[in-house]
């Protein structure tokens, strides 16, 4: 069964090329489009259970598909690595694909790009599986640029609209950016290791270079660059809430579930470099702290429904970074896990909230949707639940509780990054029910004019029962997970409360953050209206509105310096070099042609005067 | 015996088809096609007998020598070994490509036309074959003239400017290096006794460190301008934003790979101190070019012009895999020389295609092309990818390759020229969007590809999905280079 391994990442990549190439009807589209994802998630399940029944004796199985070059001891394979960790991301993304693309079928129907959407769709996920799959760093960011590639095509796919457009290539330039230290961070890898497979590197990482040391210091920054870029953490943030031009299911697939947390990937697999470099893990968790509450505040104040979801997936995103920064591999993923069903959940919600309201996005204008939009209505709240952390019973709880948890106890925990996770709860209830208040609660504002399809709506409960269920397999994570990323669950570094107490707290905060949304949102709208309108309370709206101006400041510093230099540039300076010896030629030629004038006592005199100087010259010399 | 013949076909094809167009066009364009299609089997059919079976030759796998100015020690000699067969191979290839995209576009002196193309790819040929200095230097020279004609005859309204433009710098350039040969020449005349100019016997030719380095700047200065790099590039965008799409492909893909080509073969084994000296500053050069072609591209409005900075940034890796020292690099140069050609070709075909719907290379004018010719666009779309360094496709092989191998020897340099493929996604991504995105102003209703169009962009579309995906093949066929290839080689 391990065999058909290969087929997990062929069949949806075959799949798009079929249709790109082939002129197919609609119906024809929607049915290929989304059975070679069901028949890849399938196969990726089926693989699992023979994975987990008979585990290779190695503890991972390795399928060589053929070797891409071998140059000068760089010999890179195109080949698959599964191992417990890839596994469960493998599952996940397929699975959750599948039932994206499900919804899509009826979301994108009628649209005239249908078959270009199925298209880069499956692209997408062959490239995301690739990715996952991939048994060296080379070809990981060979699936690591695709599935960049297609987040650009996805956000431009109404590319009529030229704003489309620029933030594709706003979240292409940017997460590239992130790309270029990456790769740097191979090159060095590659010299000071001799090999790009990520087992092999890990083995002589551990070798050769002591903790702290320098080269295991530079390759964790340089990878993180990669992964900051890619999961939209600070600095490199910034293109992810643009990113949301593009249809609400790439949003969910793409910009949610799947790619964003690829970064997170990244450094759980490469977790042996980190534990190298403890510094640089540190900044991991600093970078995930920062980035989880900054992200907490924008969502507070956007009134664009996907963008506060953008920004709650960038502030979900800063916990999983938090995870890994101090230590807490599983939970890290656990969490990838859950935020992957609820946060699909949520955008495959907005979109039948916005499609139902001929694209209205602006929550301020919805209301009362909850009786004319039942399904999406009790699958978002339990999605929103499990966002914020309804204790006990929703996913999300126990995955956060967990990295909070890690947060103080693993070891880089520590108080200080226990208090922000903890207030990262308070922001994510208080956004997340003002949001879900001003959607589904108070007046109607709109009227409803679309209900969604069984294809919309059984992806949405399918996902809304794992936003409960996924949180039941928590052990499964920390054991299972835990040998592959030496990790071990009854270890705790200088801690004075327990396991407990800390969830206790957590829910406590829980509950603060969800009255207060209740307060400000449902009960006395005026204090939210009053906050905004004194001057400070402005001040810090438009602040954390606009992303902490951080767009504005890169654009003074990267995008205009470029655009001037091209400016100027455009003529190309160089060639006024050259166009300069053009010209003093020409001057040249008019002043000797000048002499050439036909009157015969100018020449005379011309070669009177040449006799003398020659004469003169003899003689004195 | 075949390489002879490789020559002999292509320039009795030429003298052939000239006077043929005046009965029919048509005539004329099929014995071109059909020079260049018997060179381009016969040379597979070398490849498959003498490469396939993966032996890591010594020699040369062909080779033909006759006297041909016994006085002065001039010799009528060829030979063929891995590096020059993959560029031959390429050559031809992109040359009967060249011939299929002017099947329609040509239509005024037909003859001619076809007679000047394959004038240049034999010069092409014989610069990739030859291995007498004199040989070379005249094969050299037998592209210049014919190139001035496609650039000033079917070229667009500032065609002749821009074709003196090629010619003083392709010409002054040569005249640098000829000046150098013949030193070379007398130098070793002069530590031997025997006038040759033998590729073998120069090999050794004992210098002066002072005299090995002008020498060296002589035959630099022609492969520099030719190939080109910065500083010396000026000629190559304004030749692109004039000529026809075809004349594009020969001029800055094929060109180049004679240039890339030159260096690679003789500059590194003939002076390999005085290229260690002088690598520091072109180092420098090269990622100077790569950075500032970039922007450069990004700022353009014509595309052809864009295309052509494109060109040089790609070479500007060249160069800077050819000079880093490094044998992960210098392979990798030689993938992106592959690559380039086929993908920067591909650019110029497309923008060819664009041009001849909407009748503008100004990339202000077109726009919103994907609502009436998806197909085009997607292709367009994919050479693009390409070009920014997309894993998965050829360009990304020879990038990776030389990134990576400058990076032993100079880490700051490479990660300023991984910034370079950065920049590379700027002016990508803009073509991308001013061409074919947005909406359609100007209400376009224009007829998608063509079977001849989607044929050819296919091919070589399929090609440097391959060359991404399996390069392989390229890289054992490159070791089998004679060993008088530099000793980076081994």
């Amino acid at each position: 069964m391990l065999r058909l391994l290969w087929l997990v990442p062929a069949i949806p990549l075959v799949s798009a090329l079929a249709l790109a190439v082939l002129r197919l009807s609609q119906k024809a589209v929607a049915w290929l489009g989304t059975c070679s994802i069901a028949a890849s998630s399938l196969i990726s399940l089926l693989v699992s259970i023979s994975f987990v029944n008979a585990p290779p004796v190695s503890g991972a199985y390795t399928q060589v598909l053929w070797r891409w070059f071998d140059v000068n001891g760089l010999r890179p394979e195109i080949a698959l690595y599964l191992d417990p960790l890839s596994l469960i991301m493998m599952v996940v993304v397929a699975f959750v694909s599948f039932l994206i693309h499900l919804y899509s079928t009826e979301f994108m129907s009628g649209d005239d790009g249908f078959g270009r959407f199925f298209a880069y769709m499956n692209l997408f996920v062959g490239c995301m599986l690739t990715l996952i799959l991939a048994d060296n760093l080379l070809l990981l960011y060979l699936g690591w640029e695709g599935v960049g590639l297609c987040s650009y095509l996805l956000i431009g796919f109404w590319y009529r609209d030229p704003a489309n457009g620029r933030a594709g290539r706003k979240a292409f330039i940017v997460t590239r950016a992130g790309d270029t230290a990456m790769v740097i961070g191979l090159f060095l890898l590659f010299h000071e290791l001799g090999t790009l497979n990520i087992q092999d590197l890990m083995h002589r990482a551990a070798l050769q270079w002591s903790i702290g040391s320098t080269g295991a210091l530079a390759a964790a920054f340089l990878l993180l660059g990669g992964a900051v870029g890619k999961s939209a953490q600070l600095p490199l943030q910034t293109w992810l809430p643009d990113a949301m031009a593009g249809p609400t299911p790439v949003s969910a697939l793409i910009h949610a579930a799947t790619m964003v947390t690829a970064g997170v990937y990244l450094i759980a697999r490469m977790h042996v470099i980190y534990s190298l470099a403890p510094q640089a893990q540190f900044a991991v968790a600093v970078i995930g702290a920062a980035t989880l509450l900054m992200a907490g505040f924008s969502a507070l104040t956007q009134h664009d429904l996907k963008r506060v979801l953008a920004y709650s997936t960038i502030s979900q995103i800063g916990y999983m970074f938090l995870a890994l920064g101090v230590g807490a591999w599983p939970a890290a993923i656990f969490h990838f896990m859950t935020h992957a069903f609820f946060k699909a959940l949520l955008f495959l919600g907005a979109g039948i909230v916005i499609e139902s309201l001929d694209g209205e996005h602006d929550i301020f204008r919805m209301g009362g949707l909850r009786k004319e939009l039942p399904v999406a209505f009790w699958t978002f709240l339990i999605a929103g639940c499990s966002l914020a952390g309804l204790p006990l019973i929703t996913a999300g709880a126990f995955s956060k509780d967990w990295i909070i948890w890690g947060a103080y106890s693993a070891a880089n925990g520590s108080a200080g990054l226990w208090v922000v996770a903890l207030g990262g709860v308070f922001l994510t209830a208080l956004y997340t029910f003002r949001m879900i208040f001003l959607v589904f609660f108070g007046q109607k504002k709109s009227q409803v004019t679309r209900m969604p399809g069984p294809a919309m709506v059984v992806p949405c409960i399918i996902l809304a029962f794992l936003s409960i269920a996924g949180g039941y397999v928590k052990t499964l994570f920390s054991n299972y997970l835990g040998t592959v990323l030496h990790w071990d669950s009854t270890v705790t570094h200088g801690v004075s409360f327990g396991e407990n107490t800390s969830e206790a707290i957590t829910s406590l905060v829980f509950l603060l953050g969800a009255s207060l949304a209740y307060m400000l949102f449902l009960r006395r709208r005026q204090w939210a209206a009053s906050m905004v309108s004194r001057p400070m309370g402005n001040l810090l709206h438009r602040f954390w509105l606009s992303d902490w101006g951080m767009d504005w400041l890169y654009d003074r510093i990267f995008v205009r310096p470029v655009v001037w230099m091209a400016r100027i540039g455009k003529g190309d300076l160089v060639d006024v070099f050259y166009a300069g010896i053009g010209r003093l030629n020409e001057i040249a030629w008019r002043g000797m042609s000048r002499t050439q004038s036909g009157k015969l006592r100018w020449y005379a005199a011309a070669i009177a005067a040449g006799a003398i100087v020659l004469i003169g010259v003899v003689i004195f010399s | 015996m075949i390489l002879g013949w490789l020559l002999a076909i292509l320039i009795a094809g030429g003298i052939v088809a000239w006077p043929l167009a005046r009965l029919h066009p048509l005539l004329s364009r099929s014995i071109a096609l059909l020079a260049v299609t018997l060179d381009l089997v016969l040379v597979l059919y070398l490849a498959a007998r003498d490469f396939g079976d993966g032996n890591t030759g010594t020699g040369w796998h062909q080779e033909l020598d006759w006297n041909w100015i016994p006085q002065f020690g001039i010799h009528f000699h060829f030979g063929l070994d891995g590096l020059s067969l993959l560029l031959v191979l390429l050559t031809l290839f992109l040359a009967v490509v060249a011939v299929v995209v002017s099947w329609d576009d040509i239509t005024t002196a037909v003859g001619f036309y076809h007679f000047n193309l394959l004038l240049i790819v034999a010069g092409i040929l014989g610069v990739l074959l030859s291995l007498d200095l004199f040989l070379f230097y005249f094969s050299w020279e037998l592209m210049l003239v014919p190139m001035y004609f496609l650039i000033s005859i079917w070229g667009r309204e500032r065609r002749v400017y821009a074709a003196i433009k090629f010619f003083l710098f392709t010409q002054l350039s040569g005249l640098l290096m000829l000046i150098a040969l013949l030193a070379l020449y007398f130098a070793h005349y002069r530590s031997t006794g025997i006038y040759t100019f033998e590729y073998q016997d120069l090999l050794g030719t004992q210098l002066s460190p002072q005299a090995a380095m002008w020498i060296m700047l002589g035959f630099l200065a022609a492969f520099a301008v030719k190939l080109p790099i910065f500083p010396f590039h000026t000629w190559l965008p304004d030749a692109c934003s004039e000529a026809s799409a075809a004349t594009n492909l020969i001029l800055a893909s094929l060109m180049a790979v004679s240039a890339a080509y030159a260096m690679i073969r003789f500059l590194l084994p003939l002076f390999p101190d005085a290229v260690h000296t002088i690598s520091p500053i072109m180092i420098v050069l090269a990622v100077i070019g790569i950075l500032y072609s970039a922007i450069l591209a990004f700022s353009q409005t014509n595309l052809m012009r864009l295309i052509a900075y494109a060109s040089i940034g790609h070479l500007g890796f060249v160069m800077l895999g050819i000079f880093a020292g490094n044998a992960l690099a210098l392979r990798g140069a030689v993938m992106t020389i592959i690559a380039h050609a086929i993908s920067i070709g591909a650019l110029f075909l497309v923008a060819g295609s664009i041009e001849k719907r909407v009748h503008s290379r100004e990339i202000e004018s077109i726009g919103g092309l994907w609502d009436t010719v998806p197909r085009l666009s997607g292709v367009a779309l994919v050479f693009a990818l390409a070009a920014l360094g997309l894993p998965g496709l050829g360009d990304f092989i020879g990038e990776f390759l030389i990134l990576i191998g400058t990076y032993q020897a100079h880490i700051a340099v490479a990660a300023v020229a991984a910034c370079g493929v950065l920049a590379a996604t700027f002016y990508a991504l803009r073509f991308v969007q001013c061409a074919f995105q947005g909406p359609n102003h100007h209400s376009w209703q224009l007829p998608d590809l063509a079977p001849r169009e989607a044929l050819i962009l296919g091919v070589l579309m399929v090609v440097l999905l391959w060359l991404g995906l399996y390069p392989q093949p390229v890289f054992e066929t490159l070791g089998q280079a004679a060993n008088h290839a530099p000793a980076l080689w081994r």
